[in-house]
């Protein structure tokens, strides 16, 4: 393993300067979402950049991209011969011929087209009548062979692999020569062994005299990668340091500026099933997203997380938890009562809470207010009408208690729910949820999307929920998450569900081997 | 029951399936090229009535047939512009200017026709395109007649078709239309302009509409009337989604089409005593609804139809 731990800040950092950022600042309106940032990056370094959602980052990086052009400050980037020259703003042309490339966390690929073309789209005159032939296969080749990334050119992007669509993105940076990479929360969608892979990718790369610039959430990645880390917060930046001698938590303080309280969570004695699965299938929701034979218990004050790369079968376990889909043969029982056809409200009666994977489709209904949303799912009982007539000072007297109680950031009831953060549209979601004290509690994703000060808080309310007694069912791709949440572990893949095991007996690799494909028993 | 079969065996019915066709395959590849890059052009219908119009009137003016073509495919891609301007760079809900489209252009057609022409009994003729009279190929057994029945316009539909196939499949330009209609994203993050090759693609998709409406007018008929497009823009949208987007498959349902016209209307003068004409005419058109019925429930729509882009925005 090459070591990267030798690397210093400049000013004794012999390597050449091949991006420099002076005084960036982005005002959007009474926001200004980056304050004067500095920000210096040399040849074969590997960067992090950390910093909680609306610290800036993204605007930094869109800046450098050319989405959006500065309101202050310049940025410059090595030419071929290695002096520094100004990048003019603004255009993603000017910034992808002086050698930035960026892989962004939502892939930038046509999908009917095949890897081959994904890479050539857009590197030669449009008016050109013969299309990249040989020449560009064999440098693609050589770029293959040279960083270890291994994938098939010829089938449309569609039929890959989350990794292999990346690997794609990775090559199609590298065929135009950049100089810096930027990889926006390059892992979180991989498989351990998938992130392994791409850490080693990044190494090589590195060692060739790349610049990697390395946005991510996952602390551990940053201080195993990178060299040095750069923390934004509120639009400025607080620390540029080497990564040696950093732990997790400080930069966890660094990034949302107040310590973070450890997690608790307090041991607790499950009582009886309150979901159980007898073999169980479900039908696909896509192309894998199916259920075979599934058999799973979750009992009273216990969280079973669910690991797996995501389309594999949690879609439909969570569709069949959420009444939305109904088992096709076997037997699933919620609090003893046999589940028969897809029946949403017939969850709610049965004191099923749902946390849908995505908040925006599935959790909240962006046109309708604050309070509205808070009683989506009830709206029908009497405490929220009366004579088919909503009664709207009772259900807005409820809102503002969830609202102090959950301390949700909004202008008040009435305000439309699209209009706030992810963070605060999921606390609404987790208040409309808990507050009805369910016995079972879906959370799917629970966390996708929000920074750590929220996810702590998502945390903190299930883990509380457990302790109430309710069994929570989390489905999640952040195997950090599963392993800091779940008693009991289970993964699926294919549509397979392995047994529930105890995850104090799991580790990261094991769990990992088996979202792979790999049995329990092959993997340890 | 043989004269129904029979109708088969006849050069004038494969004749009149070209004839039929030959719009079609016009207006069904110039809305596969829009739909390619993400926009559903519904302004078809008029840029139809547009394109008969105008490269009509140009003929009438003392322009040559050819010339006509090429002033058909100017107001088409204008017509393109527009709708190309609403959609793309201000992102306007693409079915409802999509129609505006198509009332403005048949108005401004018809409109100009009457101010042209405001008191004439019968609509003034032009000479249209003659048939074909290539030595040897009118010689051949059984296709012969067929082929020496069609004229140049319809040789440039059946080229348009090769070229366009060739243009999506092999060229960088074709890569880039197809990657803008399935992420536009990837087209903006490799440095091409997501706007000038939507816009370009609806101009161009325009054009060929244009010369489906043309060719009625320069080499079907040699007139225009009001009501002649008679929703053939509207079977194209239809017979796009048959196509599932593929220039070949386009040319394949244009014929199929045409082959059902010809064939009800001969039909007609077979059986028409027993069956009501009616039941007959309808036949094509159950066609395109069955069709879209059993293809369009699994078509592979490309990714990014109907969604506007705008820059900067993920």
């Amino acid at each position: 393993m090459p070591s990267q731990g030798s690397t210093c800040e400049a000013p004794h950092d012999p390597r050449p300067l091949v991006l420099s950022l002076k005084g960036i600042t982005k005002r959007f309106g009474p926001l200004t979402a980056n304050d004067h940032i500095d920000l210096d990056v040399r040849a074969g370094e590997i960067v992090a950049l950390l910093g909680e959602n609306g610290a800036g980052k993204t605007t930094l990086m869109s800046i450098l991209f050319g989405h959006y052009i500065a309101d202050e400050g310049s940025v410059s980037i090595a030419d071929a011969d290695g002096k520094l020259a100004p990048l003019p703003g603004g255009s993603a042309q000017a910034a992808l011929a002086a050698g930035i490339g960026m892989v962004h966390q939502h892939f930038a690929l046509a999908e009917n087209l095949t890897g081959f073309e994904n890479i050539v789209l857009g590197t030669q005159s449009l008016w050109s009548l013969r299309p990249r032939g040989r020449g560009a296969r064999d440098k693609i080749a050589r770029l293959m062979a040279e960083s270890g990334l291994a994938v098939d050119l010829d089938v449309p992007v569609a039929r890959l692999s989350v990794g292999e669509q990346q690997r794609i993105e990775i090559l199609k940076a590298l065929y135009r020569d950049v100089r810096v990479l930027i990889l926006d929360e390059p892992t979180a969608v991989l498989t351990p062994q998938e992130a392994d892979s791409l850490a080693a990718t990044v190494r090589t790369l590195a060692g060739k005299g790349l610049a990697v610039i390395f946005i991510s959430h996952k602390l551990h990645e940053v201080l195993a990668l990178c060299g040095r880390v750069v923390v934004l917060r509120g639009g400025t930046k607080v620390a540029d340091r080497p990564t040696a001698g950093a732990d997790r938590a400080t930069l966890a303080e660094l990034m949302v500026g107040r310590a973070i309280p450890a997690r608790e969570r307090p041991p607790s004695t499950p009582g009886a099933p309150v979901l159980s699965l007898r073999r169980v299938s479900v039908g696909a929701l896509s192309q894998r997203d199916r259920l075979e034979g599934a058999d799973l218990d979750v009992r009273a004050g216990e969280i079973v997380g669910i690991a797996g790369v995501s389309g594999n079968g949690q879609g439909a376990l969570a569709a069949l938890v959420a009444g939305l889909a109904a088992p096709r043969a076997g037997e699933a029982m919620i609090d003893g009562v046999r589940l028969a056809g897809a029946d949403p409200a017939g969850r709610v009666a049965a004191h099923v809470g749902r946390i849908p994977e995505d908040r925006h489709r599935d959790g909240t209904i962006g046109s309708l207010s604050v309070a509205e949303n808070f009683v989506l799912e009830t709206i029908s009982a009497p405490e929220n009408q009366r004579a088919g007539l909503i009664r709207r000072a009772a259900i807005r007297a409820r809102a503002m208690e969830a609202i102090q109680a959950y301390d949700v950031r909004c202008p008040g009831p009435d305000a439309a729910i699209r209009a706030l953060s992810g963070g605060n549209m999921q606390k609404v979601v987790l208040a409309r949820v808990l507050e009805r004290e369910p016995k079972l509690v879906l959370a799917h994703q629970p966390t996708r999307g929000l920074d750590i000060g929220a996810t702590t808080d998502v945390h903190r309310r299930l883990i509380a929920a457990r302790g109430r007694g309710a069994a929570v069912l989390l489905i999640s791709e952040d195997l950090d998450e599963l392993f800091a949440l779940s008693d009991r572990i289970a993964v699926v893949h294919a549509g397979h569900l392995s047994p529930a095991l105890d995850a104090a007996g799991l580790d990261v690799r094991t769990v990992g081997l088996m979202m792979a494909g790999h049995g329990a028993g092959e993997a340890a | 029951m043989w004269e129904a079969l029979d109708i088969l065996t006849q050069a004038n019915f494969w004749a009149a399936t070209i004839r039929i066709a030959t719009p079609l395959i016009f207006g069904v590849l110039g809305a596969l090229l829009c739909e390619r890059a993400g926009v559903l052009n519904l302004g078809i219908e008029g840029i139809f009535v547009a394109g008969a119009m105008s490269g009509w009137l140009a003929v009438y003016l003392g322009l040559p047939l050819w010339g006509g073509v090429v002033v058909a495919a100017l107001v088409g891609s204008l017509f393109g512009l527009v709708h190309g301007v609403l959609t793309v760079p201000l992102g306007l809900s693409q079915h409802v200017t999509g129609i505006g489209v198509t009332l403005l252009a048949t108005s401004m057609a018809y409109f100009g026709y009457r101010v042209a022409f405001p008191n004439v009994a019968t609509p003034p003729r032009i000479e249209p395109f003659a048939p074909l009279d290539v030595p040897l190929i009118g010689d051949l057994p059984f296709i012969g007649p067929i082929l020496a029945q069609q004229t140049g316009f319809t040789v440039l539909a059946f080229a348009c078709v090769g070229v366009l196939a060739f243009v999506l499949a092999r060229t960088p330009l074709g890569l880039a239309l197809r990657a803008v209609g399935d992420n536009p994203e990837a087209v903006e993050a490799q440095g091409l302009s997501v706007v000038a090759l939507r816009i370009g693609a609806v101009m161009a998709g325009s054009a060929l509409m244009a010369l489906g409406g043309a060719f009625l007018t320069l080499s079907a008929f040699n007139a225009f009337y009001f009501g002649m497009i008679n929703g053939r823009g509207w079977v194209c949208i239809a017979l796009t989604v048959f196509a599932s987007w593929r220039p070949g498959k386009a040319l394949l349902g244009a014929l199929l089409f045409g082959a059902l016209d010809a064939y009800q209307l001969r039909i007609q003068t077979i059986a028409g005593g027993v069956v009501p004409s009616q039941i007959f005419l309808m036949l094509p058109y159950i066609f395109s609804i069955a069709a879209l019925v059993l293809v369009a429930r699994r078509a592979d729509y490309p990714r990014a139809l109907m969604k506007p882009y705008f820059k900067g925005q993920r």
